[in-house]
């Protein structure tokens, strides 16, 4: 199973992005659960949600997630702020929004062995003219650690964004395109 | 055998689904956190077209029910649902459904009571509705939540039933939480509720007064049948589960067993935390521990024997509550130990408190309390006070 | 007071009333210290008593004159304070019994 966490700011978009692959993944046939950290949602505030994945066995556990294998970073300016990122798992993996390189990531956070980074407001700007990072950031979570198919997004996204879907297929895709894992 | 399609679904859309399918013709209720999808759910779809039912716009819980009431009495299937404040400002009225026979299902987002104020999931609210006369089950996923509201309107528009039902499904744990379930067919579930037919409604045609005054020469009377048949209920709540699992493939009992050969231990939960309680229990089997866990899915009618078989070659019971009933330690632990007072004195009960207002309790917390329990049952053989114990919580901070 | 003592099981399902207007057998009359005494001999058959009365316990005869139900009525007094032309009066239950 693959515990996964989603760090951003009230109104990024974190919560959509875990409900968004915990549908792909159900399609696909796979256990998932998406969760929110639940209570009120505050527009700005550092927000996390859970997203669990398991490919053979219903998922049980109920609580939030203490130790992620996956820290998925909507929003860079977050990375430094409560102790979000200590909890990953030393195996685990970092999948950030930024403009900076992988290696000068990887220098800024102490202890993180694997990351994944893409500039993802950039491309979320360009494509769908708004900086909201959560269905671009889809893209480099699944080129860093797989889990679903691109394609399995589509319907989801469908389903949820309408009209505005294809944009944000098109940023997903991009995104996938651009992140680099080292 | 899995009948129909897998899809994701949070707590609340699940519930919806189920009202959706169930065709109701009225629904009442106020929005609260955590059961507010439940309600914004709903009144999409009719607004959309996709259910065809009056959607009563009210000011308050307590008015919620009372429309239901006035529906349920001229015969409509009607729904509600609430959470934590909101079921207590609806709790006036909670006694008329049950006491005048009518079938409304309501669903709660089990929600913490103020104060200090709390969104959060624990089993507070529905504790302070354990003698109001509604059948009460509790769900322990999305799919439960989905099969118990399907069953709920099976159930409580029996002939031999017609007392209103509560499914509680965990807020945030259930109601906020995206899993696959599996949607059954839409006419299997029409198939499986019927239309029902009250033997008495407002009608003009044949009028009949309903909910009148009842002088202490009546009263007694008419609580003596209420009881009598609320009780007769719980076969026929286990004959149309048994039925609901022949026919969509998922069965349920009163009291869940997972684990329980040969176990000498068992924890006992109610609601979502039985599943990570599971979890426990297989690492503690692991451990070459004999433990099991039982979940109580039926509420009221309390299932006296259910449990008693089901805790008959046991040592050592824990009982996990998420509520608190202040000076009398968990409200589950303690009817527990009514229930087992004339039949099994000599097994082992210890309660915990824990899971208060959305504080999770990881699988470690299960294995803690279970070597707790253990330290306690050689306390009360030395003769010491045990007290209610409440678990996950800090002493001292830093 | 009570009428028929019926047993539990006696009872409809939710204690459902079935016989439609079962009120009309509640005798209130039982209520009442003091009962209208009318002086016919000034009434002008206005109705107005028949109207006021928040039990509709007052009937019309015949003639047209307006009698109270004694089954029913209360007395509370209300027509005998609305009669315009002070046909009613009313007179202690006990006073009554006694000149019998």
């Amino acid at each position: 199973m693959m515990e996964i966490c989603i760090y951003g700011r009230g109104g990024q978009g974190g919560v959509t992005l875990a409900e968004l692959v915990a549908h792909a993944a159900i399609r696909e046939g796979k256990y998932a659960q998406s969760m929110p950290s639940f209570g009120p949602e505050r527009r700005g505030a550092p927000v996390l949600a859970f997203l669990r994945v398991n490919e053979t066995e219903r998922i049980k556990i109920r609580t939030e997630i203490a130790e992620p294998d996956v820290l998925v970073v909507l929003d860079p300016g977050l990375l430094h702020v409560g102790d979000v990122v200590s909890r990953l798992k030393k195996e685990g993996i970092a999948v950030i929004n930024t403009k900076k390189s992988p290696e000068e990531m990887k220098s800024d956070l102490e202890g993180v062995t694997k990351i994944a980074v893409v500039d993802a407001m950039s491309i979320a700007r360009e494509i769908l003219g708004l900086p909201i990072v959560n269905t671009t950031m889809i893209g480099a979570l699944l080129k860093a650690v797989g889990l679903v198919k691109l394609e399995s997004l589509e319907e989801p996204m469908q389903e949820r964004f309408g009209k505005v879907a294809a944009k944000n297929i098109d940023a997903m895709r991009r995104a996938y395109e651009e992140t680099v894992v080292r | 055998m899995r009948k129909g399609k897998i899809v994701g679904l949070e707590g609340s859309f699940a519930v919806a689904e189920a009202v959706r399918m169930a065709k109701v013709d009225v629904i009442s209720a106020f929005p609260i956190t955590p059961q507010t999808h439940i309600v914004e759910r709903l009144a999409e779809m009719v607004a959309d077209g996709e259910l065809d039912a009056e959607f009563i716009c009210v000011e308050s819980e307590h008015t919620a029910m009372s429309a239901c009431v006035g529906a349920s009495a001229a015969g409509a299937r009607v729904f509600t649902c609430t959470a934590g404040p909101g079921l207590e400002y609806m709790y006036n009225m909670m006694t008329i459904p049950s006491s005048m026979r009518l079938p409304v299902v309501m669903v709660i987002a089990n929600r913490a009571l103020s104060a200090p104020l709390s969104v959060w999931c624990d089993h507070s609210d529905m504790m302070t509705i354990r003698d109001v006369g509604w059948i009460q089950m509790i769900a322990e996923n999305n799919q439960e939540a989905f099969d118990l509201t399907v069953c709920a309107y099976r159930i409580a528009e029996d002939k031999e039933v017609l007392f209103p039902a509560i499914v509680h499904i965990d807020g945030f744990y259930l109601s906020h939480v995206i899993e696959g379930v599996v949607l059954p067919d839409e006419e299997e579930v029409a198939h499986f509720i019927p239309d029902y037919e009250h033997p008495f409604v407002l009608d003009p045609e044949k009028p009949v007064s309903m909910g009148c005054y009842g002088p202490p020469f009546i009263y007694p009377e008419a609580k003596k049948a209420q009881e009598f048949d609320f009780e007769k209920t719980k076969p026929k709540i286990k004959e149309i589960w048994k039925e609901f699992g022949e026919t969509f493939g998922r069965y349920y009992a009163p009291v869940e067993k997972y684990k329980m050969e040969g176990a000498s231990i068992a924890l006992l939960t109610m609601g979502s935390i039985g599943e990570t309680a599971m979890l426990a229990v297989d690492e503690m089997r692991e451990e070459g521990r004999d433990a099991g866990l039982l979940r109580l899915r039926l509420w009221r009618p309390f299932p006296f024997k259910e449990f008693r078989d089901a805790v008959k070659d046991l040592e050592l019971l824990v009982v996990l509550d998420r509520a608190i009933s202040f000076g009398m330690g968990g409200p589950v632990c303690s009817e527990v130990k009514s229930a087992l007072y004339d039949k099994r004195k000599e097994l082992s009960i210890v309660g915990f408190i824990g899971g208060l207002g959305g504080r999770d309790i990881p699988i470690d917390g299960f294995k803690e309390m279970v070597n707790l329990a253990l330290e306690r049952v050689k306390m009360v053989e030395r003769g010491e006070e045990m007290e209610p114990e409440m678990i996950g919580v800090r002493e001292w901070g830093r | 007071m009570s009428g028929e003592k019926r047993g539990w099981q006696d009872l409809e399902i939710g204690c459902v009333v079935t016989e439609p207007g079962s009120a009309a057998s509640y005798k209130t009359g039982d209520w009442r210290s003091e009962r209208p005494v009318r002086d016919n001999t000034k009434c002008i058959k206005c109705g107005i008593c028949y109207i006021y009365c928040p039990d509709a316990a007052i009937n019309e005869d015949e003639e047209g004159y307006f009698e109270a139900d004694l089954y029913y009525c209360k007395g509370c007094g209300v027509c005998a304070h609305e009669c315009p032309r002070g046909v009613i009066t009313m007179v202690e239950e006990e006073e009554e019994e006694g000149e019998k």
